[in-house]
């Protein structure tokens, strides 16, 4: 009898279950549920928070057309497979997943989910259903690197970064090429922070590099702190991810702003039509992905034409940041003269240009 | 190095060493009760939230850091609560006590986002602090000063007090201090108080003094290293002093060899330095103590009912 009755209830629930379904083709105009995996907390004010900015843009764009769905603080493992899975099962018909190790866990759960499409941010795997994108963020290094070349006193800048991948390495290499191209004794010390985000872990990295006489301070780490203590010391320092003015009026010289909102909107738009297709893009500031915020009135004149003009050669094509001659920390020549790096080169440079101290 | 540097790491270190201990005398008076409280960290974060929100609304830090001691007790009341008068497990009512902070202070944060306030100054007035050398014994907050302050108090008051003596007893004893005719419950929620409310000012430290801004998480898991910090310091004030400053000092030095540019030292192995630390000095302790229960209250985590 038991088992009968379990049978039962088991037949009963599966019925229940397929409801919602035929509940959901019933209704042709029902919104399009785009789902976002993000690896910190929207809060952040960094890296999760501009991707959050992109999903509430494409809310205000599509209006009624989409119904978006977050899930934020996914570890990155296996927890972003079932998270990812979750969210195809629940109806998801287009999912962002918005760190580099969510990678392996969006392609596995992409081949479980023909139909739904997915989209992953920085990685390198791709699929029918699986797209990838990514913001040339050197670009925005470029620029600010040369602010800083001109700028510091000292001719020394401190770099927080998080792990030694090779999109954090780019970073602190585009900066330091920058940086010595205005100021050929320029120097770059890096702190290995070995987090994304750890404000107060931050806040002391950025003291002990002004401890050491650094007078610009930038970051590859997703709060804020560095830029308060810099604020708080008295020296310059450059946003991250966001414009971060705020928090530091004086210190503040300028941010790279990472901005994903037409991508998200575009995307959502093509996959509505029934026109998504896989993809991989490497958009920069030409793109819109990459701005540069406003600059800080303490930027001089100088800096700042500076500044400009590496923006406007990079949108224009005639600047590309990685260009040789380019020797490493030891002295060995990486590219020659007039030789630019090949994208795929730089996702797999693993290696310091000089002046980097890290 | 010069002077100017050497200064400078010794009051980082202090005020590194600060919020945790704070938060790690609070929980050891909690556990000289016989209380294991895990919540540490949820209880930290809500006294950030509460009293980077309370500042941010009236402009006050003395508001702010009351706020904050509030939120802490409130936060630390739910614990006891549960656990002390319904009598729940209370290492899973602890740990449930840290989900629920980082949930609620997120929520409660949300409109504080991208803001700042202007942080806990120096105590002394400035012109005392000019000099590097004066700096190093005048130019720290308020909080810094206290939290060195009550550690001594708190040894005091666990050694040499009547009230310290009921703690100490209802902690190694629970049920001959209630038949001698001591309130446990009620002694033992007052302890969770006090943890709770020592746990939400070491949480506003981060968002009031050493970085001015709320963000999620924004303890980065400081409350479990206050945790350990009690069993490092074997339930003793004094040593948790020590503990903490060479807790800040791993800290503080591991970023500081990397920004000297020690690039013979991996980085990731002056990251792994903090934990090397940690196992060293618990095994030098628990290898002198061979045999001794190493201090833990003999009542610790049990729960009581009359």
């Amino acid at each position: 009898m038991s088992r009968l009755d379990r049978r039962t209830l088991l037949a009963g629930a599966a019925g229940a279950a397929a409801l919602p379904l035929i509940a959901r083709d019933g209704l042709a105009q029902a919104p399009m549920q785009v789902g976002f995996v993000y690896v910190g907390p929207v809060g952040d004010h960094g890296w999760t928070w501009t991707h959050n900015q992109g999903r509430l843009a494409l809310e205000k764009e599509l209006g009624a057309k989409v119904k978006t769905n977050f899930v934020e603080n996914v570890a990155e493992g296996p927890d972003a497979e079932r998270v990812n899975r979750q969210l195809a099962q629940a109806g998801n018909k287009l999912i962002f997943t918005t760190s580099f190790g969510f990678m392996q866990p969006t392609a596995r759960v992409a081949k479980q989910f023909p139909n739904v499409y997915f989209e992953h941010a920085t990685g390198y795997t791709r699929d029918k259903n699986l797209a990838t994108y990514n913001a040339r963020f050197y670009e925005g290094r470029a620029v600010i690197g040369t602010i800083a070349g001109i700028m510091s006193k000292s001719g020394k800048a401190g770099y927080i970064a998080s792990f030694p991948i090779p999109e954090v390495v780019m970073g602190i290499n585009a900066f330091t090429l920058a940086a010595r191209k205005v100021n050929p004794k320029f120097e770059v010390k890096v702190i290995w922070a070995s987090t994304w985000y750890d404000p107060a872990k931050e806040a002391d990295a950025a003291k002990a590099l002004i401890d050491q006489g650094c007078d610009m301070i930038t970051q590859h780490t997703d709060s804020a702190a560095a830029l308060q203590a810099a604020e708080q010391r008295g020296v310059f320092a450059f946003g991250q991810a966001s414009d971060m003015k705020s928090f530091a009026p004086k210190a503040h010289l300028t941010a790279i702003v990472d901005d994903w909102s037409q991508y998200y909107i575009d995307r959502t738009k093509l996959a509505l039509d029934g026109k998504w297709a896989s993809h991989d893009v490497w958009g920069g500031i030409k793109d819109g992905f990459v701005k540069i915020a406003p600059y800080n009135d303490a930027v001089t004149p100088e800096a700042r034409a500076a500044a400009d003009k590496v923006k406007n050669e990079i949108v224009a094509g005639t600047l590309h940041p990685f260009t040789g001659p380019i020797k490493d920390q030891k002295g060995v020549e990486r590219l020659k003269a007039g030789e630019k790096a090949s994208d795929e080169a730089m996702n797999k440079m693993d290696w310091y240009v000089e002046g980097v101290q890290s | 190095m010069t002077t100017a540097i050497l200064i400078s790491i010794v009051m980082t270190i202090l005020v590194a060493a600060t919020p945790i201990l704070l938060a790690a005398l609070g929980e050891l008076v909690v556990e000289k009760s016989g209380v294991l409280n895990l919540g540490v960290e949820g209880m930290m974060l809500c006294g950030a939230v509460c009293g980077f929100g309370a500042t941010a609304l009236s402009g006050s830090l003395f508001i702010g850091f009351l706020a904050a001691t509030l939120a802490g007790v409130a936060a630390a009341m739910i614990f006891a609560v549960l656990s002390l008068h319904l009598t729940a497990n209370q290492v899973a009512t602890g740990l449930a006590l840290t989900i629920f902070g980082v949930g609620v202070s997120s929520l409660i944060g949300k409109p504080f986002v991208g803001r700042t306030v202007g942080r806990l100054e120096p105590f002394f007035p400035a012109y005392l602090s000019e000099h590097p050398l004066l700096r190093l014994v005048f130019g720290y907050d308020i909080l810094v000063y206290a939290a060195i302050a009550l550690t001594f108090a708190v040894a005091w008051f666990l050694r040499s007090t009547r009230p310290g003596l009921v703690l100490r007893a209802v902690g190694e004893s629970d049920s001959s201090a209630h038949v001698i005719g001591y309130p446990v419950i009620a002694i033992r929620t007052a302890a969770t108080a006090f943890g709770g409310a020592l746990a939400g000012i070491g949480g506003a430290y981060f968002s009031l003094a050493l970085t001015p801004m709320w963000a999620d998480r924004l303890t980065a898991g400081r409350g479990w290293i206050a945790l350990a910090l009690v069993v490092f310091a074997s339930w003793r004030p004094r040593r948790l002093l020590l503990g903490a400053w060479l807790f800040g000092a791993v800290m503080t030095l591991e970023l500081q060899a990397k920004a000297m540019g020690a690039t013979w030292l991996a980085p990731e192995f002056l990251a792994m330095l903090p934990y090397l630390a940690t196992v060293a000095v618990l095994t030098l302790i628990s290898m002198r103590r061979a045999g001794a229960e190493g201090g833990a209250p003999a009542c610790l985590g049990k729960p009581f009912a009359a």
